[in-house]
């Protein structure tokens, strides 16, 4: 165990830029998800249509491809960003498609007829969303959106690819040095676990905690 | 003023509406759902403090009129206007309308994520600007008016299905509409519980709030409205009192429906 004590200093700092990856691109992810849920069932079919493409491009390409190609590509058009805001950006992009058809998801919980009593009563479009509809699909899509955020979380780990020094990569600069892949790794795994179990749990406790009462 | 009063609707309409402007007033109005015909040459004025009930048979239409009169359904042609104001487009003015017609459904539609007291509450506040407090002591009052103001703390889901209807007619009422839409508001309740509903709006139209009821209950037709229609295939077929309506109606198509549904 030696291994781990002589490099706890790099470890935890490749720790915290795991985290904070995590932290940063999951509220941004969050935040945007929600933007683009609200453009998809919006009523005007402009926003519908470039929420819809957004959703089916991240859905439907692979995250180290797209991480690949914002590190090597966008300099090249110009865009120089340092690496790690640069792979917490495209994780943000990346797993708000998928926060987007989660809270989705959320929104068809939602009985018509109460969209209907609510626009009956004189609300506005904004005002049905905001009073009505996101406050019943975002309770509904709690633990979905749970599962996003410990996807993403593991997903920092192909940050390790282009560059960034998160827990992988340090993980694999140590192996490199000590040459015990199967300790090291099995170690950085129960690291990974930890995070997807504290976030899992919270999102159980969310979830009890904004239950519809009945 | 100006505007022509259908005369047969005139002779049953209560005598104290006086100025013959009418409250809804619907001209030649179409409605195709694709290829369907649901509404054909409907035309239908209602005064002020008018208590109208809409029957026929289901698949008649009245549905449809109940719900094109604040335009959650939109009409293919023809003409729709709630106190002369003809129904604008969707949008802000839309919304301002509707807030001044108040709508209960078959399936009461309570905002399930609220409590009975904050859905009365929510738009009085939201939009008509009505502070919280007097907000909540007026919405008190109604839920106290409809008998439930011990479940104001309650989720909806709490409710039993006679309890969530009077709610949801309390919510309604908070936005102190000029006429109240029923569409079909006791066909989900079980049977013991249709009485607590139709009792509550007994006495508002006892208290002359201009109502618009689609319905099956034949007893709440006799007892509270002013005129019943009667629809039939996408038409008004008839439009009488009452009495002349259950005792006497003139088309066959209305008298066919009623020897169906009275002898239950």
């Amino acid at each position: 165990m030696n291994i781990f004590v002589d490099s706890a200093a790099p470890l935890l700092s490749a720790l915290g830029t795991t985290v904070m990856m995590a932290v940063i691109a999951g509220v941004a992810a969050l935040v945007l998800g929600t933007v683009v849920t609200a453009a998809r069932i919006s009523p005007i079919p402009v926003l519908r249509g470039i929420a819809f493409a957004y959703v089916q491009f991240f859905v439907n390409v692979p995250l180290l491809v797209l991480l690949i190609l914002a590190v090597f590509a966008l300099p090249d058009a110009g865009l120089l960003l340092p690496l790690t805001p640069t792979a917490i950006i495209v994780l943000a992009l990346y797993e708000a498609a998928y926060v987007a058809e989660a809270i989705r998801s959320g929104v068809n919980t939602v009985g018509s007829g109460q969209i209907e009593a609510s626009r009956a009563l004189g609300f506005t479009l904004v005002q049905t969303l905001r009073l009505v509809v996101v406050p019943q699909a975002l309770r509904a899509a709690v633990q979905p959106i749970g599962n996003v955020m410990i996807a993403l979380t593991m997903n920092t780990a192909l940050a390790a690819a282009v560059g960034v020094v998160e827990l992988t990569a340090e993980a694999n600069k140590l192996n490199l040095v000590e040459a015990q892949p199967i300790l090291i790794f099995t170690v950085a795994g129960l690291i990974y676990m930890a995070l997807a179990l504290v976030i899992g749990l919270s999102a159980g406790r969310i979830e009890k905690r904004v239950a519809i009462k009945r | 003023m100006t505007r022509e009063f259908d005369p047969k609707a005139a002779t049953v309409a209560p005598s104290s509406t006086g100025t013959g402007t009418a409250m809804v007033q619907l001209t030649d109005v179409q409605k195709h759902f694709g290829s369907h015909h649901v509404l054909k040459d409907v035309t239908l004025s209602i005064a002020p403090r008018e208590v109208v009930v809409v029957v026929g048979p289901s698949g008649s239409g009245k549905s449809t009129l109940c719900r094109c009169i604040n335009r959650l359904e939109t009409i293919t042609s023809g003409t729709i206007a709630v106190d002369g104001v003809e129904l604008p487009a969707e949008g802000k003015a839309l919304a301002r309308l509707r807030a001044e017609v108040g709508m209960v459904f078959q399936s009461f539609n309570l905002f399930a994520h609220r409590t009975i007291l904050d859905n009365v509450t929510l738009a009085p506040m939201k939009v008509l600007g009505v502070s919280r407090s007097q907000a909540r002591s007026e919405g008190l009052a109604l839920l106290d008016r409809v008998g439930i103001a011990d479940k104001a703390d309650r989720f909806p889901a709490q409710l039993s299905g006679g309890q969530q209807q009077r709610a949801a007619i309390a919510r309604a009422l908070a936005m102190k509409p000029k006429v109240m839409l029923f569409d079909e508001p006791t066909s989900a309740l079980d049977p013991e519980m249709v009485s607590e509903v139709l009792d509550v709006m007994t006495s508002l139209a006892s208290e002359g709030l201009t109502m618009v009821v689609v319905t099956h209950e034949m007893g709440f037709a006799r007892r509270a409205a002013d005129r019943v229609i009667f629809m039939d295939d996408g038409r008004i077929v008839e439009q009488s009192s009452p009495a002349t309506f259950f005792d006497n109606a003139a088309s066959p198509r209305a008298q066919a429906f009623l020897s169906k549904i009275l002898p239950h």
